[in-house]
């Protein structure tokens, strides 16, 4: 993988020393207080996304050290959980992380010619951050929006039913500074049938179906 | 079809509010105070009576699983965790219930655990499923506002609390053990069973592991009786069941269909039929990315249950339909499932962390043909040495999906290794000499 080019640009200096802000720290006592006393433990990944979230996408060394000693925890064992689970960054990363699924039902449904998308209009490939730090572009497994396929998912937001064009749009919207609208990017009601809706006609709740 | 009056999920697509008014309107919550004084007992027999088999993929009976928890206390809590970590590829039904049936899930939550004695349930949701996250939280503190959990749950003096964790991005976690590692804040590597989860699970306290369909459904088969849902569907393959439509077809979706309805029905009915029209069919893989796929021939006629999908070598999964045209290179589609598994594998069984790669370098090989003929039967063995022999079915998973590919393909990676053969062969000696 390489490395980022400029630094990230909500990231901690790297050497620098970390500590949750006030408000992180009270909702790490919280989050602590919901496993049975003795089993803080339960709460490391619930911790290290809060401090990854407050250091803008990424866990330095230091970042890894508090949140291990905050549940007094050998820092290997903490490591061991930043490595193992694919959401945890341990180099920077871009303001957007762009995850592009690419398992076969969204690659069925044309994944490929929205990861070249992103490619084309980000101008990185896959494990890249553009040098302004905006953009990270990653391929990611199965995120479980299938019948919507293709999806990315860009920080917390999923994007769905997208095409190459539907996904240069909402990457150029982003560049400019605006937020794209999540979810279905063809006005698709969650993971409804688009055409003949042939189950909960009785509801009256569906699209054109008022009144019913 | 399923009839309107027997769904269970009215709001699966979101179209009604998700929050807890509305969800009262739609009967959730409704007097399950009474259904609570029937006792752990009657629940226990009734969810049995209902024949609801688990949705999760493994299809274990619930109602069975349930009396496995220990009777007679012993001082250890015990714990009810809900599997909402979805990921298998194809599969997207507890998203659905997650955001927009919220509740339907916590009441089930409620209700199981009265009758396994639990007074904690955690509910293990994928990490990627943010949005999904934070509605369920938000369902939860309504519900612990509402009364209907909490000390005095729907004012029965039964005691019960839920609590929502989020995982970090890692398939294996959706195995029942793995995920008990993962709530216990380590790598989400499977423990070997037994003992099993209802001796020693969560903390070393017996602790039940179900899919969010699973719980979701409960409440509906205790206001109905169990034998409502026993009706539906075929013996031993009882109820409704969410279909995820994926794929070559027109109108991709989610649907609760009943159980046994023929996958072409359930195809051409609810998912717009397949691109182009059935003839266009190549293959489908009907239970999410760990089942063998089935060849055009057998989705003819096959019923989309539990049994009749074994019966042809593959089975139901989590009812994931993945739907695959002729312009399908089927040996990319399951080379990429391949890769899924390899990157998935947890790494701490050798057949499993090395034949899990191992199989993928093959199966790149085999799509463009770069592979010798014995080499089809050497990746068979392989799969076979895989399957069976990990501690959990992760390996199961990689292997069949290959076998699958093997079994009803076989003449196409013939095709490719010849084809290949024939492009890279030096000229015929003839030529060379003129």
């Amino acid at each position: 993988m390489s490395g980022p080019t400029n630094p990230p640009a909500n990231g901690a200096d790297e050497a620098g020393p970390f500590a949750f802000t006030k408000a992180n720290a009270a909702l790490a006592e919280e989050i602590v207080g919901r496993y049975p006393e003795d089993r803080e433990a339960s709460a490391v990944m619930p911790l290290l996304d809060l401090a990854q979230r407050q250091n803008g996408g990424w866990l330095p060394p230091p970042a890894v050290a508090y949140v291990a000693d905050y549940l007094g925890m050998p820092h290997i064992r903490v490591y061991e959980v930043v490595t193992f689970y694919s959401m945890f960054n341990l180099k920077p990363v871009g303001r957007n992380q762009v995850k592009v699924c690419t398992t076969t039902p969204c690659w069925l449904c044309g994944s490929a010619e929205v990861l070249d998308a992103c490619r084309e209009t980000l101008g990185i490939d896959l494990d890249e951050t553009s040098e302004d730090g905006e953009f990270t572009l990653t391929e990611v497994e199965c995120i479980g929006a299938c019948v919507n396929a293709p999806v990315i998912q860009i920080n917390d937001d999923y994007y769905e039913d997208l095409d190459g064009a539907r996904t240069a749009a909402l990457l150029d919207l982003l560049k400019k500074g605006e937020k794209p609208k999540p979810g279905s990017q063809t006005g698709r009601q969650c993971s409804a049938p688009v055409k003949g809706l042939a189950t909960l006609i009785s509801s009256g709740k569906m699209k054109g179906r008022e009144g019913d | 079809m399923l009839r309107e009056e027997d769904r269970v999920f009215t709001n699966l697509y979101g179209a009604g509010d998700w929050r807890l008014k509305g969800a009262r309107s739609r009967g959730d919550w409704d007097n399950t105070k009474d259904l609570m004084a029937k006792g752990a007992d009657w629940i226990i027999d009734e969810v049995k009576k209902s024949g609801l088999r688990g949705r999760g993929g493994a299809g274990f009976p619930t109602g069975l699983k349930w009396s496995f928890m220990p009777k007679e206390p012993d001082g250890r809590p015990h714990y009810l965790v809900v599997n909402a970590d979805e990921g298998e590829p194809g599969t997207c039904k507890d998203r659905d219930v997650l955001r927009n049936e919220p509740h339907k899930l916590l009441e089930g939550c409620l209700l199981a655990s009265l009758a396994m004695d639990a007074h904690l349930a955690y509910i293990y949701i994928r990490g990627e499923f943010h949005d999904e996250a934070e509605r369920l939280e938000a369902a939860v503190e309504e519900a612990r506002e509402a009364g209907l959990i909490g000390k005095d749950a729907c004012g029965s003096g039964f005691e019960f609390d839920i609590r929502v964790h989020r995982g970090a991005g890692a398939y294996i976690c959706g195995e029942e053990t793995a995920l008990l590692e993962s709530l216990e804040g380590r790598k989400g590597m499977p423990r070997l069973k037994p003992p099993f989860p209802a001796g020693a699970g969560l903390y070393g306290c017996p602790t039940t592991v179900n899919n969010v369909e699973s719980l979701a459904v409960v409440p509906d088969i205790l206001r109905r009786g169990g034998s409502w849902f026993s009706a539906l569907g075929r013996p031993n393959n009882a109820g409704t069941k969410i279909f995820c439509i994926s794929g070559h077809v027109n109108d991709p979706c989610n649907v609760e269909e009943e159980m046994g309805i023929p996958l072409k029905e359930l195809i051409e009915k609810h998912a717009g039929g397949v691109r182009g029209g059935w003839d266009k069919l190549l293959a489908v893989i009907p239970g999410g990315s760990s089942v063998p796929l089935i060849p055009k021939l057998v989705c003819d006629s096959v019923l989309m249950d539990f049994d009749s999908l074994v019966e042809v070598k593959s089975g139901l999964g989590t009812a994931a339909v993945i739907v695959m045209d002729k312009s399908t290179d089927i040996v990319a589609a399951i080379a990429r499932l391949s890769k899924f598994y390899k990157h998935e594998s947890c790494g701490q069984c050798t057949p499993c962390r090395e034949g899990t790669g191992w199989m993928w370098r093959v199966m790149e090989r085999l799509v463009t043909g770069d592979a010798g003929i014995k080499e089809i039967d050497l990746l068979l063995e392989v799969s076979h040495e895989i399957e069976g022999h990990t501690i959990c079915a992760l390996g199961d998973a990689a292997a069949w999906p290959v076998q699958g590919l093997i079994r009803h393909f076989r003449p196409e990676l013939e095709r490719r290794i010849e084809a290949c053969k024939t492009a890279q062969a030096p000229a015929p000696a003839g030529t060379r000499a003129a």
